[in-house]
């Protein structure tokens, strides 16, 4: 079983708000949804900022309190206060100003490389909330977000469902976010439920998270990605586990389908969004997505990271670039380089699928295990009979 | 929603004319009230000024005294006015941004549309950083620290002036993108992919770059010209442990500009390879990787917040002791914080997108390094505090300015350790949080810093004071406009409202937004207390003058000397026995000599910097606009120009014994007048 | 008055001003500003560098540095710039004797040593870029072409510089001034050199390894 850890351990309730008073304070009324989430996740990282404020402040109001009072007290003005011209070294003084500030930080120091585990978006939850550390967690649900210009699509794969500038999830079952996205830099963020991680074209992050609350959350980008961004909203619904069910039954009840066309139709720079849902999803749309290569006849950046890794394609492969059909904006290439393309395909997604329905009536040859074994040395001969066995079996 | 398009052939997209470019009549945005109304009012301000000097016939003499001089107090007034009249313009940006933020509730749009508000805020940040911070930081070490080191100029003089114009040039490009096209819509770092040719395809970040190329070259050579100064010119008896702080924190800024700005000089040199020539460093497809990009850059820019607050520690650590009356507490502490700080900058540039997923032992350590860099800042204050113990603290501008940076600056330290804490971060990073807490280290600890040295070494720099109670006025606004306009932000971010954003949807926000807006307001009217402090102060400069040369009783070398002081700064060089040289003189009874004069050998004025920043603007207005013809014959031109001046030999000339003379009998004259 | 205020005896008369003039001769400073250039210069390679380390094996399915690199010519090509060097050097050597003929021989030998790196780095690029491994192919190319261009940029800027400076000491012979310069040249010169060696592991050899 995962241990439960926080960093919040030895602050007791009462500890932590006291030490939330100066901002509490400044808060007022008004409605903080950092100091005040709904999702588990987020509640440790507001404790986080709760807690490294009160320890800094333990050195920065003395500090502030001592420059009002020196100088007050040693005006001009005052001929009372003694006046040392010369006295300008102290080593006790010394000491103690560099290592007062080194003994918070250490403090400091050893929060954030314990937080920072803990918290780390691709580590998958250790518990539900506080109140909850030693539950067993199920299987978490996974959702895959991608970010478009100027909107967000959620894949359900557990449902085969997808959405557009709506999310919901169910409260108190772990959910992990693989994220990326199409075209520029954004970041995902739901300041109710977790911190923000970035979404990047061609590559993935991760984030875990649970909704501890039902409700009815603010989602959006936090990171500026062009002309939309101010309208790249959606909603996070926190649904009871009987709402979850039928929300999904009502997307499922709908009929329109997300393929790689309707994709690419998405995919193009929209403002304002307002939510779509699709009843089904076509296989590894998401896939093609995070690897860049929805385009049919485009390689996905794996298949090239694999081909890389083996020292490319050789001087064969040179001129196997395609012109871009199809760009998001009016101009393609630069003004001196070439017209802007892609790195076409081996083979093109009809031939996955005509190899796929081939499956059953010849033995697909397994990959090559010589990668696991070091490039250049022999194949293993027991290895590579077992491999044939297994191919023979399917 | 745009449609997808079938050709590919990019000569339909890109029409580049031989003769302009890619310059049409459309690139004038004459469609933009704003900017056309802004662009009246430039046109009528500035023709007026132009027919003033030409009425006047000063011509001659700025270009004679002025543009061509290479004296370094010139060019360091120079740089103060440019980084000023910048300020104005990034000013206006940030107003107009807190307008628009203020309005666009409710469904309405605010009065921006995305593309002219997108621009706003990226011309904000590049303005504020590049154009104004860095002219007037690099203007104050310019102006002061030959004369704390007791030199005559800088080690390299001519490079000096070329070094002030090229960060003209390069301002001079980016206001042309006000007029003439756009700017970038990227945010102030250009982050690709959205800054790369595919998602902007027009001339915004093209002129982003080719003003920050530039003006980086200025930078770069001004870096490298101060370093050889402090190491090299510094008067007989200054060890490096003797020199005045203000001078070893500019030494620290200048290795920091040495070591980081060809960093964004490549970084942004390879951005361009990307736009111009169809590379694939920074782009999605062909195995480039845009966070490349961040990483590079952001191993400039860390550095580079350290190169802006760096020589105002030192102001603060001048303006301390002088009003304190006292010796600096831990000289030697706090040398070794501000070498500690410029080793630290280069450590920590991955907390600026924790939220990259970068793992968690590579974040925390990141994150504990930033933490790390507060511990010699902490001691700094500290030091700053025990100075003004047992002292006798006069409230001059100067002094106000330095109370209210120690207690803005705190609570900015506080949320940077706050957001460098990588869990935290991920609630608040992008967030108007940030936003405040960058204003309240940058305007807190920078500009104010830049106040109290404005207004501590203008009796030097002008020959007399600035007016106190227009100063005052000024003050007040700015603190209490600061508060106001960035504590909603603080709010904002716990709120989870993120930055650059242009409309909203939801309404309970809009207060905090208003009262922002209101501080803004208050910070115009302390610009403008400003601007009338100096107008003031020039009207009655003869009951403010300062005819002793040391108004405040000073401690370094620069209070030596008369103000404004002689163009070869000091008569006689002077000979060092201690860390606050001037106050030991005073303290021992130095005898000024009054005999004995020599030449004195000093560099010729030249106009090569002048005309080298000015062809660099056209060619950087041809790379902007395609014009490929104007770009290779004005870079033709350039190295023309810089290998014709090589030809030049006699770069020097020697002052006349009697001129020395005169000048300084002249002193001697107003000494004895002050002493009875 | 803390302990280390005075430096010398309070009661000896200390002197505040240098009464004979301090004069920091023209150029005193130029070698060290010269050098502290390089070290930026450095930085910029240092960056080509690491984007080349990171980038170097992103071939975008295309060819890789073993299908492109001719070693032999690389090799002739580091021999020239190396042979450069050390006419520089011997350039120096007849500097340091005043002989103002030799100066300007050796000067003119190293200028065709580089004149010959330059047309050969060209010869190499113009082939693969005619075999269509253009710099905008892969990422692998773009920061290849991009490192050894811009150390080819440098190198054009010294061959500039070295005719401007032989007519300069045709002119005036070997002033101050001039020795000066050819010093800083020669700095500058030998910079480029360690850079290649640089390149030429970094790059050629390694990527051959690869």
């Amino acid at each position: 079983m995962r241990t439960s850890l926080s960093f919040a351990g030895p602050f007791s309730r009462p500890h932590r708000v006291f030490l939330a008073l100066p901002l509490l304070a400044l808060l007022g009324a008004c409605d903080a949804v950092v100091l005040s989430p709904s999702g588990d996740v987020a509640m440790q990282q507001r404790d986080l900022v709760l807690i490294s404020t009160g320890l800094m402040l333990l050195i920065i109001l003395p500090v502030m309190a001592l420059t009002v009072l020196f100088a007050w007290r040693y005006r001009a003005a005052n001929k009372e206060a003694r006046y040392e011209p010369d006295w300008d070294h102290s080593t006790q003084l010394e000491l103690i100003i560099w290592a007062a500030p080194l003994l918070i930080i250490i403090c400091l120091g050893a929060l954030t490389w314990v937080g920072t585990h803990i918290l780390d978006p691709y580590r998958p939850l250790g518990r539900l909330d506080a109140s909850r550390p030693t539950q067993v967690l199920g299987k978490p649900l996974e959702v895959q977000v991608v970010a478009l210009d100027w909107k967000w699509l959620f894949f359900y794969p557990e449902y085969g469902i997808a959405t557009v500038n709506e999310l919901a999830a169910p409260v108190d079952r772990p959910i992990m976010f693989r994220i990326t996205s199409s075209s520029v830099m954004n970041s995902f963020y739901i300041p109710a439920l977790a911190g923000q991680i970035y979404a990047m074209p061609g590559m993935e992050t991760k984030l875990h998270a649970v909704i501890n609350k039902p409700g009815d959350y603010a989602g959006f980008s936090a990171n500026y990605s062009g002309a939309g961004f101010s309208g790249m909203r959606f909603r996070f619904h926190g649904l009871s586990n009987a709402d979850f069910g039928k929300w999904v039954s009502g997307v499922k009840s709908g009929k329109s389908a997300l393929d790689r066309a309707a994709y690419l139709k998405l995919e193009q720079p929209s403002e304002n969004v307002p939510v779509q849902r699709f009843a089904s999803v076509e296989a590894g749309l998401y896939d093609a997505a995070l690897n860049m290569c929805v385009e049919p006849g485009k390689m996905c950046m794996n298949e090239m990271m694999h081909i890389d890794a083996k020292g490319g394609l050789g001087m064969a492969a040179v001129h196997n670039v395609r012109p871009l059909a199809y760009d998001k904006y009016a101009r393609r290439g630069s003004v001196l380089g070439t017209n802007a393309g892609y790195v076409a395909a081996l083979c093109t997604p009809g031939d996955a699928k005509a190899m796929l329905a081939a499956k059953h009536d010849r033995p697909v040859p397994l990959p090559d295990p010589g990668g696991l074994i070091g490039a250049g040395l022999s194949r293993p001969a027991l290895l590579s009979s077992a491999s044939t066995d297994a191919a023979k079996n399917l | 929603m745009v449609t997808p398009m079938e050709t590919p052939n990019p000569a339909d997209f890109v029409a580049v004319s031989p003769i302009f470019g890619r310059f049409t009549i459309e690139a004038l945005p004459l469609h933009e009230p704003i900017v056309v109304a802004t662009f009246v009012v430039v046109a009528l301000g500035g023709g007026a000024l132009l027919a003033a000097l030409t009425y006047f016939k000063v011509w001659g003499y700025l270009w004679k005294e002025w543009f061509t001089s290479v004296d370094h107090k010139k060019i360091g007034l120079m740089y103060m006015i440019l980084g000023l009249v910048m300020l104005l313009r990034g000013f206006a940006d940030a107003i107009m941004m807190r307008l628009q933020q203020a309005m666009a509730f409710n469904g309405s749009e605010g009065y921006l549309n995305a593309h002219h508000y997108d621009q706003i805020f990226t011309a904000h940040g590049v303005i504020m950083i590049f154009f104004v911070a860095m002219p007037l930081v690099t203007g104050l070490m310019n102006y002061i620290v030959p004369l704390q080191i007791g030199a005559r100029d800088v080690s390299f003089p001519f490079l000096n002036n070329f070094s002030f114009w090229m960060t003209t040039a390069g301002a001079i490009i980016v206001m042309m993108s006000l007029f003439v096209g756009e700017f970038a819509t990227t945010g102030w770092l250009a982050y690709p992919p959205l800054s790369g040719i595919g998602y902007s395809p027009g001339v915004g970040v093209d002129y982003y770059i080719w003003g920050l190329q530039v003006a980086g070259v200025g930078t770069t050579l001004s870096g490298i010209n101060l370093i050889a100064t402090i190491v090299k010119m510094r008067a007989p008896g200054m060890g490096m442990m003797k020199m005045p702080v203000f001078t070893w924190t500019s030494l620290c800024t200048n290795i920091l500009i040495v070591a980081s700005f060809p960093v964004l000089t490549a970084v942004l040199a390879l951005l361009t390879l990307d736009r111009y020539v169809g590379t694939n460093f920074f782009t999605n497809d062909f195995g480039g990787n845009p966070m490349m990009y961040v990483n590079l850059i952001w191993i400039w820019g860390h550095p580079e917040v350290y190169i802006l607050i760096l020589p105002l520690f030192g102001v603060f650590s001048e303006v301390t002791s002088t009003f304190s009356g006292k010796r600096l507490f831990g000289y030697t502490s706090m040398v070794y914080a501000s070498v500690v700080i410029t080793i630290l900058a280069y450590v920590v540039w991955l907390h600026h997108f924790f939220t990259m997923g970068s793992g968690a032992s590579v974040n925390s350590f990141f994150g504990i390094t930033t933490m790390v860099i507060s511990i010699p800042t902490g001691a700094k204050i500290f030091n700053w505090l025990f100075t003004m113990y047992r002292g006798r603290i006069r409230f001059e501008l100067p002094m106000m300015w330095t109370i209210a940076f120690m207690l803005t600056f705190v609570i900015g330290g506080m949320t940077g350790v706050l957001l460098a804490v990588p869990p935290a971060d991920f609630v608040l990073h992008n967030s108007l949080f940030l936003i405040a807490h960058f204003h309240n280290v940058i305007i807190g600890g920078v500009l104010f810093g830049l106040f109290a040295g404005i207004n501590y070494w203008a009796p030097k720099a002008l020959g007399f004071r600035l007016d106190p109670v227009w100063g005052k006025r000024s003050f007040w606004l700015w603190v209490i406009g600061f508060w106001v306009a960035f504590m909603p932000l603080y709010i904002l971010g716990l709120m989870g409202v993120t930055r650059r954003l242009r409309v909203f949807d939801d309404p309970s926000l809009q207060i905090w937004f208003q009262i922002a807006a209101l501080g803004a307001f208050m910070i115009a009217g302390g610009i403008a207390c400003m601007l009338i402090q100096f107008y003031v102060s020039f009207r009655n400069r003869e009951a403010l003058r300062d005819t002793s040369g040391d108004p405040w009783e000073g401690r370094t070398l620069e209070w030596s000397t008369s103000s404004p002081p002689p163009e070869y700064n000091f008569a006689f060089t002077p000979v060092v026995h201690d860390n606050d040289a001037w106050s030991d003189m005073k303290a021992r009874g130095y005898a000024r000599p009054l005999d004995g004069y020599r030449p004195i050998h000093m560099p010729s004025n030249t106009g090569t910097g002048v005309v080298i920043s000015a062809l660099s603007v056209v060619f950087g207005a041809a790379m902007v606009w395609y014009v490929w013809w104007l770009a290779g014959l004005s870079f033709i031109a350039i190295l023309a120009t810089a290998i014709g001046h090589t030809f030049i030999y006699k770069r020097d000339y020697h002052i006349p014994v009697p001129d020395v003379e005169r000048t300084e009998a002249a002193r001697t004259q107003l000494l004895t007048a002050e002493a009875r | 008055m803390s302990s280390r205020t005075l430096a010398v005896d309070p009661n000896e008369p200390v002197e505040f001003y240098l009464r004979e003039e301090h004069d920091h001769p023209e150029g005193s400073s130029t070698m060290l500003g010269f050098w502290i250039y390089l070290m930026s210069d450095c930085l910029i390679f240092a960056i080509l560098f690491a984007c080349y380390g990171v980038l170097g094996s992103n071939y975008a399915a295309g060819p890789a540095p073993r299908d492109l690199f001719d070693l032999p010519l690389v090799a002739l090509n580091t021999a020239m710039l190396l042979f450069s060097s050390i006419t520089y050097g011997f350039a120096m050597l007849a500097m340091e004797d005043k002989k103002v003929g030799q100066t300007q021989m050796w000067l003119a030998i190293t200028g065709l040593f580089g004149l010959a790196f330059l047309s050969i780095e060209l010869y190499e690029f113009s082939h693969m870029i005619h075999e269509g491994a253009t710099p905008q192919r892969s990422a692998f190319l773009s920061s290849f072409f991009t490192l050894v261009g811009t150390h080819g940029i440098h190198v054009t800027f010294g061959l500039i510089w070295l005719v401007t400076l032989m007519v300069q000491v045709a002119k005036r012979g070997l002033i101050a001034a001039n020795t000066r310069r050819l010093m800083c040249l020669s700095m500058f010169w030998h910079f480029l050199d360690v850079i290649w060696i640089g390149v030429f592991t970094f790059v050629y050899l390694m990527g051959m390894l690869r």
